[in-house]
């Protein structure tokens, strides 16, 4: 079970949480402007990380605020924690 | 006997009676089964998997592959497949050996062990192939009845299981030499320290080293020293009996305490107590295990591990055999042939290496000595040994075998770190950390016991520091020992003059897997050393090949012309040794297994006889049977009570959200498909909404009670996934939004007054509200009062009936549905329940989410696209609906189906077909028989749908197909007139 920082109330058991997916992919803002394939990629595609990844979660059963996380899918470990609307710290490349 | 007088750990004046497969036998306080066993000449102890070849006691503890037993304690209790190796003795243990039939001594299914040349690696996926019929029937129930472990019990276990937590700034895993100076060291700082061992005392090696002294003590007092140290600290937590049986990330340890197995009798507490420990630092002394060596014959009874048999002498004072034969390729096998031969044992050591070291032994020492097999049936009798060229026979009482240590990084690689192979251990050693951890000691590879004094007190002081507590210096203990581990070691099968075509050398006991089956496994293409073992089995079932795992990597090294390394090692995955269920459940069983959600109006629906139904956590009143009636007696009657006079519904189960501020509008403008800014206040709308990809998500009735403010509803099961979607979407799309959700679905009770008198029963409760049909139309919202309590009123409909949902506050919902009731009373009214409530608004073609819905329904395939705000440039779900195949003419829409036979009930879920057959167009979402229709309805998914109405299709069903017409889904007052009472 991750222990996972959330911004607004510090490290928690994973079991308070729910997980988002990747992180920052924004809602087109006029979605009938773009065509079938840039709306399906909006929808579907998806990156499949093997180190750092930008992900959403929710702390559903605490202050149930979204917020995003670079966790390592390697090894688990959480890079970074950081609020919505904040731009993603530097990860260091693989 | 072969018990030494005054030798080991255990009570000699303290004797035990236990029973073996129904033999009354005598052992010590401080025994185990097996030590108990050997003590009374027993080896013997189980047939192997495959061959039902006799089996020997081989280890000494979690890594014995082959005397699994069944412990029967009474009240149910029956535990199988534990290893006699760690079953503590206790006064009138009861145990039975497994996998024979119908003694250990005569085995009828020994047979296989002849039949050997048969049945090669693999034999199942190549033999049994045909008839394909014959797989599930015949061969597989024979093969799991032959081939097999103990046998689960079949009463529900009667014992008691606890969850803890703990934190702590140091987890030690092992309390041998090195987690205990560890432990010692880090625990003088003043950090939390837990340290845990599986065994029943502390101590680890240090408790069979009879000739080694720290500083001055014997190692024996030393330990206990140390624990009685670590026991009177009061920021130490000293666990013995508890298995780390798994490493989880960031440091959290999943850790199993035995409680009640080692004592007589019903346990007093919880029978094991399963521990979560987060720890800041891990140390992994977790030791290593003895390997054994690949000879021919090498499982015979008897013939076991070296050093296992130096802790029997050590730890129970007993001598596994008289005359004994040590077969070693590592130094440490001079070490248990001088103690054995100082507790007065023969012995004659046979060293497998070329270059024999000459030593001064007062035993015989056979130099460069390969092994061409044994004999015995159910005991070894003699060891065949060739050795300057001619061949010995040496007769025996048993056979002691000594290939070198593996380190156990179980734990170190399920944390994920690396590992590296080390040539002068001639196994894998922990290399790199991915979470912070270290493993010390013999784990690392460190098999000297200075070494791992000297590892422990490094890694307690780094461990403590790292966690910001300042160690205080205390001094690496002191070693000597009288006969060092020394090196050596070898991995694979030893080289014998026999035909390799017809000897069995064991690798894997537990799965009877032989050299040759690996090799077998090589030559038919096997590379992978994770596909070896699927395909050989080897390293798998409850040892997960503790002891053999190097030995096949060395095998299918040498046959793929590979370095060892380059082969790798199959992924070590939690548990470690096996865990109950019963502690990973916990108290999580019977009512506590899952929540109980129960509305305010339970306890009347459960006077009233009502039967219940489970929808999601909530118990919801399903029908309410009358003297004798059946379920579909008392659904025809209450269905048509509320179409005759009036139904009572408790609705309180719906989803509720309190949607507030400013943007509320826009807000609900943007989610849902339906147009809300124009919606009056005091007016409500039946809402949709959709995922980002167009499909149904949930729907529900959204009053708006102020400019600012609404209340919806949403379907039972979604309550939480619209609520957390909304938060989605405001908190992470459009944070400017001045909107602010509450979940209120415990705060408002929901009563539904259907039907025909609905009006006339509330008016006379209702206060502050003008209900009358001029003041209060369908889809209308008013708050009031009604018995005192603060009322939502809606107007709405879910029958098709003049209806009402009665909100009021929690507290007072049972009381207000009294009062309903009592004034109903006269008029016929009845309760009714989810079946009832199913059939109605089935007969309207109202849908349900999840019924008709299952995520591939759009709006409009559901007969939805009159709720879509045809102005609205966006919502939720509105550009995906716009993709071609959204689209698309054939896509299911929602249709009803009349059986040309009334009295014939179609089955939710059957497939639909054309006229005379052809592929599947749809299939049955909702059935049932309506008794305000004399016949039976059904509602489908039919590709096209909506264009076949008329027409002739059928319903595949068991017995033949069912011929239906396509319908309108309203089969019920069409034209709605009913709405208005």
């Amino acid at each position: 079970m991750l222990l996972i920082p959330c911004p607004y109330c510090g490290n928690r058991p994973e079991i308070e949480f729910s997980y988002g997916g990747q992180a920052h992919i924004a809602r087109p803002p006029v979605p009938e402007e773009l065509d079938d394939d840039a709306w399906g990629a909006f929808l579907y595609a998806r990156d499949n990380v093997r180190g750092p990844h930008r992900e959403r979660w929710r702390h559903l059963h605490g202050c149930a605020r979204f917020f995003n996380l670079v966790r390592d899918t390697r090894t688990d470990r959480i890079i970074a924690s950081y609020r919505v609307g904040t731009p993603c710290p530097r990860v260091e490349p693989l | 006997m072969f018990r030494l007088p005054k030798r080991g750990l255990v009570d000699h004046g303290a004797p035990l009676s236990f029973s073996f497969d129904g033999r009354r036998l005598t052992g010590l306080a401080g025994d185990t089964l097996a030590s108990a066993l050997l003590a009374n000449g027993v080896h013997l102890t189980g047939r192997s998997f495959k061959y039902h070849r006799p089996r020997g006691i081989l280890g000494a503890w979690a890594d014995e592959p082959n005397a699994l037993v069944t412990v029967i304690r009474g009240g149910g209790r029956s535990t199988p497949n534990l290893p006699a190796t760690q079953v503590e003795l206790f006064e009138n243990l009861v145990a039975f050996s497994q996998n024979r039939e119908p003694s250990l001594e005569r085995d009828r299914w020994s047979i296989n062990d002849r039949l050997g040349r048969f049945l090669p690696a693999g034999f199942y996926y190549k033999t049994f192939m045909w008839p394909k019929s014959f797989w599930s029937r015949v061969y597989e129930p024979r093969i799991r009845a032959v081939a097999g472990l103990g046998v689960a019990p079949e009463q529900a276990d009667p014992d008691r299981y606890e969850h803890r937590y703990a934190h702590c700034e140091v987890l030690v895993v092992g309390a041998g030499p090195a987690g205990l100076s560890a432990a010692l060291t880090a625990a003088e700082s003043g950090c939390r320290v837990v340290v845990c061992d599986d065994r029943p005392l502390p101590g680890g090696s240090l408790l069979s080293a009879a000739s080694a002294t720290i500083d001055g003590l014997g190692a024996r007092e030393w330990a206990d020293t140390a624990v009685a140290r670590l026991s009177s600290m009061t920021n130490v937590t000293l666990l013995p009996r508890t298995t780390a049986f798994g490493y989880y990330p960031h440091n959290l340890l999943g850790l199993c305490e035995r409680l009640g197995d080692h004592l007589p009798g019903e346990p007093a507490g919880p029978r094991e107590r399963l521990w979560s420990v987060r720890a800041a630092r891990v140390i992994l002394a977790t030791g290593a295990l003895e390997r054994p060596l690949v000879f021919p014959d090498n499982d015979r009874p008897g013939i076991m591990l070296a050093d296992a048999a130096r802790q029997y002498l050590q730890l129970h004072g007993v001598a596994v055999g008289r005359r004994v034969v040590i077969v070693t390729a590592h130094d440490a096998g001079y070490r248990s042939a001088h103690e054995l031969h100082a507790a007065g044992i023969q012995v004659v050591l046979a060293d497998t290496r070329p270059a024999a070291i000459a030593r001064s032994t007062p035993f015989r020492v056979i130099p460069d000595a390969r092994i061409e097999g044994t004999r015995g049936t159910l005991r070894v009798s003699a060891i065949t040994i060739s050795h300057t060229g001619r061949s010995e026979r040496i007769d025996c009482d048993a056979v002691l075998m000594c290939g070198g240590f593996t380190p156990s990084i179980h734990l170190a690689s399920q944390s994920r770190g690396t590992m590296a192979w080390d040539a002068e251990v001639q196994a894998y050693v922990p290399a790199g950390s991915a979470e912070a951890e270290c493993s010390i000691g013999a784990a690392a590879g460190r098999l000297e016991l200075a070494d791992a004094l000297a590892d422990g007190c490094r890694a307690g002081r780094d461990a403590a520091a790292a966690a910001g507590f300042a160690a205080r210096r205390i001094g690496t203990p002191r070693a000597s020992v009288d006969h060092s581990v020394g090196q050596g070691g070898i991995i694979g099968a030893l080289p014998h003059g026999r035909d390799p075509a017809k000897v069995k050398a064991f690798v894997d006991w537990q799965n009877d897997v032989t050299a040759r089956d690996i090799m077998l496994a090589t030559r038919e293409g096997f590379r992978s050393i994770e596909h070896v073992k699927r395909y050989t089995t080897t390293g798998m079932a409850t040892d997960q090949g503790k002891l053999s795992n190097l030995n096949s990597l060395a095998i299918t090294a040498a046959q793929t012309g590979r370095p060892v390394e380059a082969v790798g090692f199959t992924t070590f995955r939690p548990p470690y040794t096996p865990v109950t269920f019963g502690a990973l459940a916990g108290a999580a069983r019977r009512d506590l297994f899952d929540p109980v959600r129960q509305t305010p109006i339970h306890d009347w629906a459960v006077a009233q006889g009502a039967v219940f139904e489970d929808v999601g956590l909530w118990k919801r009143a399903r029908y309410f049977p009358r003297a004798s009636e059946d379920m579909q007696a008392a659904v025809n009657r209450e269905c048509l009570a509320v179409r005759g006079s009036a139904g009572l519904f408790d609705a309180s189960t719906l989803g509720k959200i309190e949607i507030v501020g400013a943007d509320a509008a826009t807000f609900l403008n943007r989610l849902y498909v339906n147009a809300w800014d124009r919606l009056a206040i005091g007016r409500c709308r039946y809402g949709v909404l959709l995922r980002e990809d167009g499909f149904i998500l949930d729907d529900g009735v959204i009053g708006r009670l102020a400019a600012d403010r609404f209340h919806a509803t949403t379907t039972t099961g979604g309550a939480a996934r619209v609520l957390a979607t909304m938060e989605d979407y405001l908190q992470t799309e459009w944070p400017d939004l001045d909107v602010w959700l509450t979940s209120v679905t415990e705060q408002w009770s929901v009563i539904a007054v259907q039907g025909p008198h609905a009006r006339e029963i509330l008016t006379p409760l209702v206060q502050g509200l003008d209900i009358s049909a001029d003041a209060f139309p369908h889809m209308s919202i008013g708050e009031g009062t009604i018995c005192g309590a603060a009322l939502r009123l809606m107007r709405v409909s879910f029958t098709g009936e003049l209806g009402f949902e009665v909100n009021v506050p929690s507290s007072h919902g049972h009381a207000v549905w009294e009062a309903i009731w009592r004034i109903g009373q006269p008029l016929g009214m009845t309760a009714y329940g989810t079946e009832a409530m199913h059939v109605l608004r089935a007969e309207k073609g109202y849908i349900i989410v999840g019924q008709e819905t299952d995520g591939t329904v759009t709006a409009d395939d559901a007969g939805l696209a009159w709720a879509i705000g045809k102005t609205k440039r966006d919502f939720v779900g509105k550009r995906s609906l716009a993709r071609p195949a959204m689209k698309a003419p054939d896509r299911k829409q929602l249709v009803g189906l009349r059986t040309l036979d009334p009295a014939k009930l179609l089955e939710e879920g059957a497939q639909i077909v054309g006229p005379d057959g052809g592929p599947s167009l749809g299939h049955v979402t909702s059935s049932y028989y309506s008794a305000n229709l004399g016949r039976s309805i059904a509602l489908a998914l039919v590709r096209g749908g909506r264009a076949l109405e008329g027409h002739r299709l059928r319903v595949a069903m068991p017995g033949g197909g069912i011929e239906v017409d396509v319908t309108n889904p309203v089969l019920f007052d069409p034209k709605g007139k009913r709405l208005d009472g």
